[in-house]
């Protein structure tokens, strides 16, 4: 069984929304504002797009084939 | 606009209740199994959902109607905190991946139905699968409660008075989960979620236009926030709750994976791919979440007061202030069915708990899977039941207090679960030490947090202060991570200890294949009819 083993690698990517998120110094501010948005609620919000882009990735370097 | 009844309101909601409720009853013919009468149909709905249904079910379990009251609402009081929610179940997806298919994978090959099954066949020791299954039900009971907190939001908005709405909605939930299983909640979390997403798509367009646009709608917020005497409030987090913040973040997207209703949805998917894939595309729900949270700024600029100073109201409040009635109705509708998806699943997983942990483990050994299907559901009931109670008789806030608590404890469950899910180096006494004394470190703290804004001396929150430790500092934790903190420690320490004084292991009944397959593999015999840890056992 060395379905997970050989893609293992990818599964380091899972750790980037993480990083962006649990460190708000980097997006605890109001400015600059999108839509009238400040910084802190859209930077945020921006992470779900970026977070199902890295999981996909994720899922489809790792995909085992459908019986 | 209160006092009197809202007749058209009331009567939709009616109507979707009704509509929901026969979908419940009918969803027990629904990709019928030849018998419902054992834990793997009732209780995890044949491990048989596709992409689409599990992505509903796990939306409707962990998007429940209380989150979608209480985070605006938190929002609407505090700010910037309330919007912790968004990185939390965004980071809970690509934190969980991986243990969620290891859990399928291994409960597949080895029929377990329940969190506590698993530490069971892993850890070797009964006495830690029980503590993780009261754990598990304990953490439970008061979050099935809060989804009657929604419900009550809204039925206040209509203007009904009196506890009987909720008595029936109850009653009505609890039937139609005691005959179909997890299937009526998969069912129903279709309607839940449809309804949801129109009202959420509809009231982030229209309420901003009507009120200004987000620019106002900022501006009057950072307004109240600046004039208000509300401590750490604010439209940004104070740089002293910058770290609660992302811990609470953290500690509650673990504690998420943790929650046994969580383990039920993820469990009654079809393959370890449809987990993956669904890890994809949850986090549509954030999105919709994230949106659903700037309603407390809406409501702020709106100038609604909440009803009788329960400021869970106000997301009904507004809804009742700036749409028209039959609208207005459309979303209470899909507040009160948010509620009982989760309620239901809610139920069905302290249900399995009990009649697979306790009442087969303790009670009955020999308990056929018929009499383990009927245990569990009249547990559910049961299960409903007390929440019921709980919510009439006691001050709804201490349904908050408790909810509170479950997020500590159930993290307590960490180490025999999440870890035991690669390792057992823990040895399962050090397991069961850590846990005791997670549990009574994380209780100890909550008593020991006042709430300044309320007034109380006790649970007031689970953020501890780091300056009870002696640190010369206003920065505060979450008191869930302090306390595995302290768990993890014992853990590591204990085992060390255990195996060099040559302390007996626990039998593990797993191999560490077993947590790599994938249904239909060759080799994987097909789901047991009649699954069980004697059967584990023996495997």
């Amino acid at each position: 069984m060395d379905r997970d083993r050989s893609h293992r690698a990818w599964y380091w990517l899972l750790l980037v929304p993480l990083v962006g998120l649990l460190v708000p110094p980097i997006y605890n501010h109001a400015d600059p504002e999108l839509f009238g948005l400040p910084f802190f609620y859209w930077y945020q919000l921006a992470w779900v797009p970026i977070s199902v882009a890295v999981t996909a990735l994720v899922y489809r370097k790792t995909r085992e084939p459908e019986e | 606009m209160n006092g009197d009844v809202h007749e058209l309101q009331l009567a939709i909601v009616i109507a979707l209740f009704l509509l929901v409720s026969g979908l419940g009853f009918a969803a027990s013919r629904w990709r019928k199994a030849e018998s419902l009468e054992n834990l793997d149909e009732w209780g995890l709905g044949g491990r048989k959902f596709g992409g689409w249904i599990t992505w509903f079910l796990l939306g409707g379990d962990i998007y429940t109607a209380y989150t979608f009251v209480a985070v605006p609402a938190l929002v609407f009081g505090l700010g910037a905190i309330g919007f912790f929610a968004v990185p939390y179940t965004i980071i809970v997806y690509p934190l969980v991946l991986l243990a969620a298919i290891r859990m399928w994978s291994v409960a597949y090959r080895h029929g377990f139905v329940t969190p506590a099954d698993f530490v069971r066949g892993r850890h070797g020791s009964s006495a830690l699968a029980l503590a993780i299954a009261l754990t598990g039900i304990v953490a439970t009971m008061p979050y099935i409660a809060l989804q009657l907190v929604g419900i009550e939001a809204v039925v206040k908005t209509i203007g009904v008075s009196g506890d009987l709405p909720i008595i029936l909605a109850f009653a009505v939930l609890a039937a139609y989960t005691y005959s179909s299983g997890l299937r009526a909640p998969a069912l129903i979390a279709f309607v839940k979620d449809t309804l949801i997403y129109i009202v959420v798509i509809v009231a982030v367009i229209v309420i901003p236009i009507q009120l200004g646009g987000f620019d106002d709608i900022f501006a009057a917020a950072g307004e109240k926030f600046s004039t208000d005497e509300v401590p750490n409030d604010g439209l940004v987090l104070t740089d002293a709750a910058t770290v609660g913040y992302s811990s609470l973040a953290f500690g509650s997207a673990l504690a998420l994976f943790l929650y046994p209703h969580t383990m039920t949805g993820v469990l009654a998917a079809r393959s370890r791919n449809t987990i993956k894939r669904n890890m994809v595309a949850l986090p549509a729900y954030t999105l919709m979440l994230g949106l659903l949270a700037l309603l407390g700024y809406m409501a702020i600029a709106a100038g609604v007061a909440p009803i009788g100073e329960d400021p869970n109201t106000i997301v009904p409040v507004l809804f009742d202030d700036q749409f028209p009635d039959w609208f207005a109705g459309i979303a209470f509708g899909a507040i009160v069915i948010g509620a009982l998806v989760p309620a239901a699943i809610m139920a069905i997983a302290a249900a399995n708990l009990f009649s697979r942990n306790i009442y087969k483990e303790y009670l009955n050994r020999d308990a056929t899977p018929e009499q383990e299907a009927r245990v569990a559901r009249i547990t559910s009931i049961g299960v409903k039941a007390g929440a019921l109670l709980v919510v009439l008789s006691l001050d709804p806030q201490f349904s908050i207090d408790l909810q509170l608590i479950g997020g500590v404890i159930i993290l307590q469950t960490l180490p025999a679960l999440l870890l035991g899910l690669w390792h057992t180096f823990a040895h399962r006494w050090a397991l069961l030490a850590g846990w005791a004394a997670g549990l009574l470190a994380g209780l100890l703290m909550v008593y020991d947090t006042p709430n300044v804004a309320t007034g109380k001396e006790h649970f007031g929150g689970a953020q501890y202060a780091l300056s009870n430790f002696g640190f010369d500092t206003e920065v505060t934790l979450y008191t869930g991570i302090i306390a595995l903190s302290v768990n993890l420690i014992i853990v590591v320490v204990g085992s060390f200890v255990l195996r060099a004084m040559g302390a007996p292991a626990g039998e593990d009944v797993t191999r560490s294949e077993d947590f790599e397959v994938e249904a239909g593999d060759p080799n994987v015999r097909p789901l047991p009819g009649t699954p069980g840890q004697e059967e584990a056992a023996t495997t």
